[in-house]
């Protein structure tokens, strides 16, 4: 199967080591978070993940075979990427937009046009399809650059923070379009700052602490309360039941 | 053909046939007998080639432009920031030196030859800095694209400094005269040897910059998501260098500095299209062709003295556009 695998990674940027020996592997089907503190690592992780940086020790390897040694169009149509932020250079239709995740596959004028209905349809765009994207509210636009990902149709979809800038009602929205997506049978990582979120949608959470992993394991107890004081130096407290916990936190 | 092609292409089957007519002598197709002395030799020897480079020159300043401003994601890039045309107009005034120590046959041929020699290095430059930019480019990082285009500013100012230099060491009164009117840009007098030269080089450029388009496109989201799209930079910048130095060095060989119209035209198009740097290079191209074309033929028909030269009628029309394109963003309705 197409597990993601980091086998004892470490990544540097800017001659600082940002992640260090890091192993973890991810399972198709299922939605993993990668959380921490600000500066702990997770978008250089999430790089690495994507075959995006490359890993200074070790290596990340997808269906056992080493992500590096993929050309990079094979690459790109298995493993999606959606950086942080609403970047879009151009003001271009969303389904101008969405037909640019069909570039590795160099099909969005032909066979690729079924690829980005379903893409539209699945996060609800298809209303918007000839709307330009400045003409976007917030959270129609991270619909549609997720739509963009899943145009794609790659195995994996990696994104960093796509809830971020959101407001609650869209964050719920389209963490809800990349639960479906894991349900479906692709692999799901995403990087995010609310730890809540993480808590009550992922299947599994990766805990960075100064690019080191501090946790791993399911929401529950990776995102213990021990945990977080120690990895965040906030004392806090779970409430709520399983699946619809809010965390309340004192400094 | 999209829909921005399908117009500027009218537009310049329009345009060709009556800035052939246009000049001193006002050449009357309908007239039985040849309405102008020389009519015919008017027609062959000097305006079709002179038409027919104007078209050259903008058809390729218009898709480089339009690829820049892809490459840079910015609506202000111009193909004059990589610091090729600025190099190749040094070539050029270098060839005012030397031009005089060559036999008079080969005369002729210095100046495009330096002009696109100058070219020629500044490409190599930009391929060694692009090496070493871009070499840490799966870093993810970004910032290459733009640290790669200050290179370019460098290289840029570098040339324009020499070319003062140049200018202020002048051999002769004459040649200060000469290089300056020169840079100044015109492609009057030309010959066919000039179209010979020129029209290669362009469509060859513009096939490279088309080839390039659809990794322009994937820029469009930014540089780690174009990445993450199979986009592969070295190979895009390379690509880059080689269309907008074919383009843009070809045309400083035979016209001079013709400013303006890689930053104009684009504006000019983009509306017509869904705004993707691959739909905008070709129309790009019609629309530069038509843009010179009507700026040539208009400096020829402008009753003055000594005709006004192209490079400065484009600035007088392209400085007003830039400014109003300035307010026009301010107010938020961009690109």
């Amino acid at each position: 199967m197409n597990v993601l695998e980091a086998q004892n990674i470490s990544v540097e940027r800017g001659g600082r080591r940002v992640v260090r020996a890091l192993s973890a592997a991810l399972e198709p089907g299922t939605m993993t978070a990668i959380c921490g503190p600000n500066g702990a690592g997770k978008s250089s992780l999430l790089l690495a993940l994507a075959g995006l940086l490359p890993t200074a020790e070790g290596a990340v390897s997808l269906g056992q075979r080493a992500l590096e040694s993929y050309p990079a169009a094979e690459r790109a149509r298995k493993v999606g990427y959606l950086p942080q932020g609403a970047d879009v250079a151009w003001d271009v239709s969303v389904e101008s937009l969405v037909a640019l995740g069909r570039h590795p596959h160099g099909d969005a004028r032909g066979a690729g046009r079924d690829a980005i209905a379903t893409a539209l349809a699945a996060t609800q765009m298809e209303a918007f399809r000839s709307r330009p994207v400045s003409q976007l509210s917030g959270g129609e636009k991270a619909r549609a650059l997720l739509a963009r990902v899943l145009a794609g149709e790659p195995d994996w979809i990696l994104a960093d923070e796509p809830l971020a800038a959101l407001d609650l009602a869209h964050q719920l929205r389209l963490i809800g379009h990349l639960r479906s997506r894991a349900d479906a049978g692709q692999g799901v990582v995403i990087v995010l700052h609310d730890l809540a979120l993480a808590m009550n949608h992922a299947d599994r959470v990766l805990v960075l602490d100064e690019g080191a992993l501090a946790a791993d394991g399911a929401p529950e107890e990776a995102l213990d309360p021990a945990v977080v004081s120690r990895v965040w130096g906030v004392e806090a407290r779970w409430l709520g039941e399983q699946g619809a916990r809010a965390l309340v936190a004192r400094g | 053909m999209s829909r921005a092609s399908l117009i500027f292409a009218g537009l310049l089957a329009l345009l060709l046939p009556l800035s052939l007519l246009a000049g001193r002598v006002w050449i009357d197709p309908f007239a039985g007998t040849p309405s102008a002395p020389n009519a015919t030799l008017i027609l062959v020897e000097l305006r079709l080639p002179r038409a027919l480079l104007a078209v050259a020159i903008g058809a390729g300043l218009g898709a480089a432009g339009a690829a820049m401003q892809g490459y840079l994601r910015n609506p202000l890039a111009d193909p004059g920031l990589f610091g090729i045309a600025p190099t190749a107009a040094l070539g050029a005034v270098a060839s005012f030196w030397v031009g005089g120590l060559l036999p008079p046959a080969l005369a002729a041929w210095s100046l495009p030859a330096f002009a696109l020699m100058g070219a020629g290095l500044a490409m190599a430059l930009l391929t060694l800095i692009a090496g070493r930019s871009l070499s840490d480019g799966a870093s993810g990082s970004g910032g290459g694209i733009a640290l790669f285009t200050l290179a370019g500013l460098m290289i840029a100012s570098l040339a324009g400094a020499l070319t003062a230099l140049a200018i202020t060491m002048a051999p002769n009164a004459f040649a200060l005269s000469q290089i300056v009117l020169w840079l100044n840009g015109a492609i009057t007098d030309r010959s066919w040897n000039e179209v010979w030269i020129a029209a290669p080089l362009v469509i060859v450029g513009i096939g490279v910059l088309v080839v390039a388009a659809r990794s322009l496109d994937a820029l469009t989201l930014g540089e780690e998501a174009a990445l993450s799209l199979g986009v592969d930079p070295q190979r895009l910048l390379w690509l880059l260098i080689a269309g907008v130095g074919l383009t843009v060095g070809a045309s400083v060989a035979v016209a001079g500095i013709i400013g303006f119209v890689g930053l104009i035209v684009p504006h000019l198009v983009r509306p017509l299209t869904d705004r993707l740097p691959s739909s905008l290079i070709g129309p790009s191209a019609l629309a530069g062709a038509c843009l010179v074309l009507i700026a040539d033929s208009a400096v020829r028909v402008l009753p003055l003295v000594t005709e006004l030269r192209l490079g400065i009628a484009l600035s007088l029309i392209g400085a007003p556009f830039f400014l109003w394109l300035l307010l026009k963003m301010r107010r938020g309705d961009m690109s």
